[in-house]
């Protein structure tokens, strides 16, 4: 099993994402710098991680997608590689087309960090399928641009879909439909703006995060 | 400004006024160069010896401070201290203050305030792990607070949040003693190993001295001199002084400060804050016994046709400079480059011992390095130590006749509602190693050290008004207050950092405001053995002769060895005692419940007993590495009820409080003893940690159990708990609303 972490300028989730990885896989993830132009060979799981590529001082996510890596990423998650998105993962996720819709402002118009209870929608994805009966987890939020956005005939596809994955219990940003993280219609691409990853070990308060990141290892 | 044949300015008594110097020091100057100054010396020696700069009014009296023990590595006169803390780690931490741009302008202000102390930390080589702030504002009441909060807590989040670093805790007090002049302490700890810390003494001679980071603009030019000065009506025009922050930058500067501070190519470094490019070379070059030479047209420069002076005195934010090791300077540039960064070798040292820059091929300073830090002014101003307020009898403190009001408007003032509007706002679990930050409302956060199975424990504290009312005992309180906080987290406390805010120093009884907390603050140092090893003064927080309330912040930093066993004040269950360790007198003088229920601001604050005080912290600790308590939290601001209250809040669970018995009941349930610590034990332990205590000499009692859903004292209130989170959380969101 080998996976990869992508290192944006200003990235600051890739360390949390590589300690998860390395905790569910047993092996060290490959930390993947942003403007090499090709994946590592064999890589079999991407995370995208959370910060503030490039300062985000244009829309979040918006220069990270245009990046070299982000084409490679591309052209292999439309071939079926797995690839998640947390945070600004899931913002460049969005920019770069993976996924549909964009993440808005927070209508509070305030960065909010909590842990945050979420209902998982659908337990037959290739994210939560280790979640069982589990029906409910609480994962942290942090972040200011979290308003999930799209219009009502991509938000109705993506119910019908079984493709919204997460909802909010108590909506932190506005997001529509309280939809807090997605996957894309293959099921191999996936975005969400609460951390999994801050939710692996007792001492985080919880390791509800841990069946996320087992379910799609245990999918390849 | 008047300019001679040459169209240079002329040095006329004017323009050193306007420098902040006085007339002896212009002498001095004079008299050291052996002529008049240039412009770019003047300004160089104007800000080095400003009081930002070369405290000159408290160097004297930080000089009897505990900087020494068995854990400290490097005490004040570094960018930060530095602490050993077992298996070849270290602690790098410091507090510094940025009060007076916070006021002018609160979001550049704070953000900067934030990247500034972080530099100061990964500057030593380690990289930042946690982030702390202690503010002060205004009265809620008064037009410019809102605005001030609103900027300030987006501005530290703005930035804190970007870089990565998590936010864990701090403290957020109104007074109208702050209306005009806020207070915005920012702490940052970092981690390193004990065999990388990095100095900034630049070393040897014809050393490429390398510039890195953002370009230097017209940003925070004097920006040290204005913050030694006092406000008046016209601070706004101030506003150009204020620097702004980019923590893109900051992040980017911290990564490939590390990476290349795994290789040996960095011989000393020194990050540029207060004073710029001035204050960086100098000191490096004063430390190192070395002459610095700088090509100024090499300085990367965000605008065209930046003189000498401009460049110098720019307090342009997120850049470093270093002394590289002759023959890496490609691998410096290798890794600046890598991370965007501009990057320039800008000069070299020298064996003169002179500061000689040059400018479009000319020499525009040369001056000695050593009267600049030797000959800085070090003043013995005239103090006054102010006499204690007299000690007021709880007789004469009229006693409240409805409790639950009491209880109500104490738990919702502004000193003691709850943050959260404020500390949502910060991430604090990046980096995934925090066990325990504001969220709990606990006395110190505690953050793990990476991949190990130990924590730090980090708090900050100071009670202004009960430095206000005696200033030594205040003094000695502040620092006996997170040495109980670390104590409560079952942590070593092993040393401190200070942010000493005060009034004009001109003013002998400011100044003994200052004398007499230094030596406060100290005697407890001592009594700990509990060490100062990094710091700052901020003086002249003062708006048309009005000064702030003397406020030592005190930033404490402990050790949990094993994450095993630590506490905080969640975990009392159902059918739980409480235990109250300490001794309590009914102390009300300077309490919160004087001045919220009888809007009364006066009387001697709690004595502390220094010797108590080691005696049942040392025991508290014990009780909790032997899991004989569920939940620890210290008295403080409202003292037995507020705890018991917090205490009940944090593990959602109710409270009831016994009888007083001897004193009468608003001393009992709200005086301020110090000393004193609450404990939940199950009911097998009442009894060995009773007599144990007792044993010790420690005064130990049962004052009430927990369990229920309403928080109550018998002969006193009876509320829920549910209502009274409500008015407790209520406040602050509703003042922002």
């Amino acid at each position: 099993m080998k996976t990869a972490v992508i290192v944006f300028p200003a990235s600051n989730c890739d360390r949390d994402a590589a300690v998860a990885l390395e905790k569910i896989t047993g092996h060290k993830a490959e930390m993947v710098w942003h403007r090499e132009t090709t994946l590592p060979a064999g890589i079999d799981f991407v995370v995208i991680p959370g910060g503030f590529s490039y300062g985000d001082y244009l829309r979040s996510g918006a220069m990270a997608a245009r990046s070299p890596i982000v084409k490679d990423i591309v052209t292999k998650a439309n071939l079926g590689l797995p690839v998640a998105g947390f945070c600004n993962g899931f913002q460049i996720l969005t920019e770069a087309g993976l996924l549909p819709g964009a993440l808005m402002r927070n209508t509070g118009l305030k960065y909010v960090c909590r842990p945050q209870k979420l209902k998982i929608s659908n337990n037959n994805t290739r994210y939560t399928s280790k979640y069982g009966n589990v029906s409910e987890v609480t994962f942290p939020i942090a972040h200011h641009d979290g308003n999930y956005f799209a219009d009502d005939e991509t938000l109705n596809k993506l119910e019908k879909g079984g493709r919204v994955v997460f909802r909010y219990d108590g909506n932190p940003n506005g997001s529509a439909r309280d939809i807090a993280g997605i996957c894309n219609e293959a099921g191999n691409v996936f975005g969400m703006m609460p951390h999994p990853e801050r939710a692996i070990d007792p001492l985080h308060g919880g390791t509800d995060g841990i069946n996320l990141f087992k379910s799609i290892i245990e999918s390849i | 400004m008047p300019r001679n044949s040459k169209n240079k300015p002329v040095i006329t008594p004017e323009i050193v006024a306007e420098h902040g110097l006085s007339e002896g020091e212009y002498e001095i100057i004079l008299d050291r160069l052996g002529r008049e100054p240039n412009i770019n010396e003047l300004g160089i020696f104007s800000v080095m010896w400003s009081e930002h700069c070369s405290y000159k009014s408290s160097r004297r009296h930080l000089a009897k401070f505990l900087t020494k023990g068995d854990k400290v590595i490097q005490g004040p006169g570094e960018n930060a201290g530095v602490i050993d803390i077992g298996d070849g780690d270290a602690i790098i931490f410091k507090m510094e203050s940025h009060n007076h741009p916070s006021y002018i302008e609160p979001y550049q202000g704070a953000a900067t305030g934030v990247g500034g102390i972080m530099r100061d930390v990964f500057t030593m080589g380690a990289r930042p792990i946690a982030l702390m702030n202690a503010l002060r504002f205004g009265e809620p009441d008064h037009p410019k607070t809102k605005s001030l909060v609103n900027g300030v807590v987006a501005g530290i989040g703005g930035y804190g949040n970007c870089v990565g670093v998590p936010t864990v805790g701090g403290e957020t007090n109104f007074h109208k003693g702050y209306n005009g002049n806020i207070l915005v302490n920012a702490m940052c700890v970092g981690l390193a190993r004990t065999d990388n810390v990095f100095y900034s003494a630049a070393k040897g001679i014809g050393n490429p001295i390398f510039y890195v980071g953002s370009k230097t603009g017209r940003d925070g030019i004097h920006g040290a001199t204005m913050a030694s000065a006092e406000f008046d009506d016209d601070s706004e025009e101030k506003r150009p002084t204020v620097q702004v922050g980019d923590p893109f930058t900051e992040k980017l500067l911290i990564e490939a400060c590390l990476e290349l501070m795994a290789t040996d190519a960095i011989i000393a470094i020194q990050d540029m804050g207060a004073a710029g490019l001035t204050s960086s070379s100098i000191e490096m070059a004063d430390k190192g016994g070395v002459g610095i030479e700088l090509n100024l047209d090499k300085v990367p420069q965000r605008e065209p046709n930046m003189t000498p002076y401009e460049m110098m005195l720019s307090e342009s934010q997120e850049r470093m400079l270093m002394v590289i090791q002759p023959g890496k300077e490609q691998m410096a540039f290798d890794v600046f480059e890598k991370w965007e960064l501009d990057v320039a070798q800008i000069g070299k040292t020298t064996d003169t011992g002179r500061l000689v820059l040059k400018h479009q091929r000319k020499k525009v300073c040369d001056i000695p390095i050593a009267p600049l830090a030797d000959d800085a002014p070090n003043l013995d101003r005239p103090y006054e130590i102010p006499k204690s307020l007299p000690v007021i009898s709880l007789s004469d403190i009229h006693e409240t006749q409805d409790y639950d009001d009491a209880l109500v408007r104490i738990i919702s003032n502004p000193d003691i509602a709850s943050k959260r509007w404020i500390w949502e706002q910060y991430d604090r679990t990046v980096m995934t190693d925090t066990v325990d930050s504001s969220q709990s409302g606990g006395d110190a956060a505690i953050v793990r050290i990476h991949g190990s199975n130990k924590a730090v424990a980090i708090t900050t504290d100071v009670t202004p008004r009960y430095v206000q009312a005696d200033p030594y005992e205040g003094g000695k309180q502040c620092v006996a207050e997170t040495w109980r906080n670390l104590t409560c987290v079952g942590a070593d406390p092993i040393a401190i950092t200070d942010c000493l805010n005060f009034g004009n120093p001109e003013r002998p009884e400011i100044m003994g405001q200052l004398v007499g907390a230094i030596e406060g603050m100290n005697e407890a140092c001592r009594a700990f053995d509990y060490p100062v090893v990094s710091g700052n003064v901020s003086l002249y927080n003062e708006t048309n002769g009005q000064a702030i309330p003397p406020t030592p912040a005190v930033g404490g930093v402990g050790l949990i060895p094993d994450l095993t066993h630590f506490a905080t004040l969640n975990g009392a269950k159902e059918g739980d005692t409480l235990i109250l360790l300490g001794e309590t007198t009914g102390w009300l003088g300077s309490s919160i419940y004087l001045r919220e229920i009888l809007r009364r601001e006066e009387g001697a604050p709690p004595p502390v007993d220094l010797e108590a005080e080691k005696r049942t912290g040392d025991y508290v600790r014990k009780l909790i590495r032997m899991r004989r308590v569920n939940a620890v939290h210290d008295l403080s601001d409202g003292g037995l009820a507020i705890t018991a209250c917090e205490m009940a809040f944090a593990g959602n669970i109710g409270m009831s409080l016994n009888a007083s018995v001897g004193i009468p009941l608003h001393g009992w349930l709200f005086g301020e003893d110090q000393g004193r610590y609450l404990l939940a034990v199950d009911e097998h332990s009442v009894n060995p940690v009773i007599s144990t205590a007792k044993d010790k000499g420690i005064i130990a009692q049962v004052v009430g159990k927990v369990g229920g859903d309403r928080i109550t004292a018998v002969g006193g209130f009876d509320v829920t708990l549910q209502g009274l989170r409500e008015k407790h959380e209520g406040w602050l969101p509703e003042f922002m609303s």
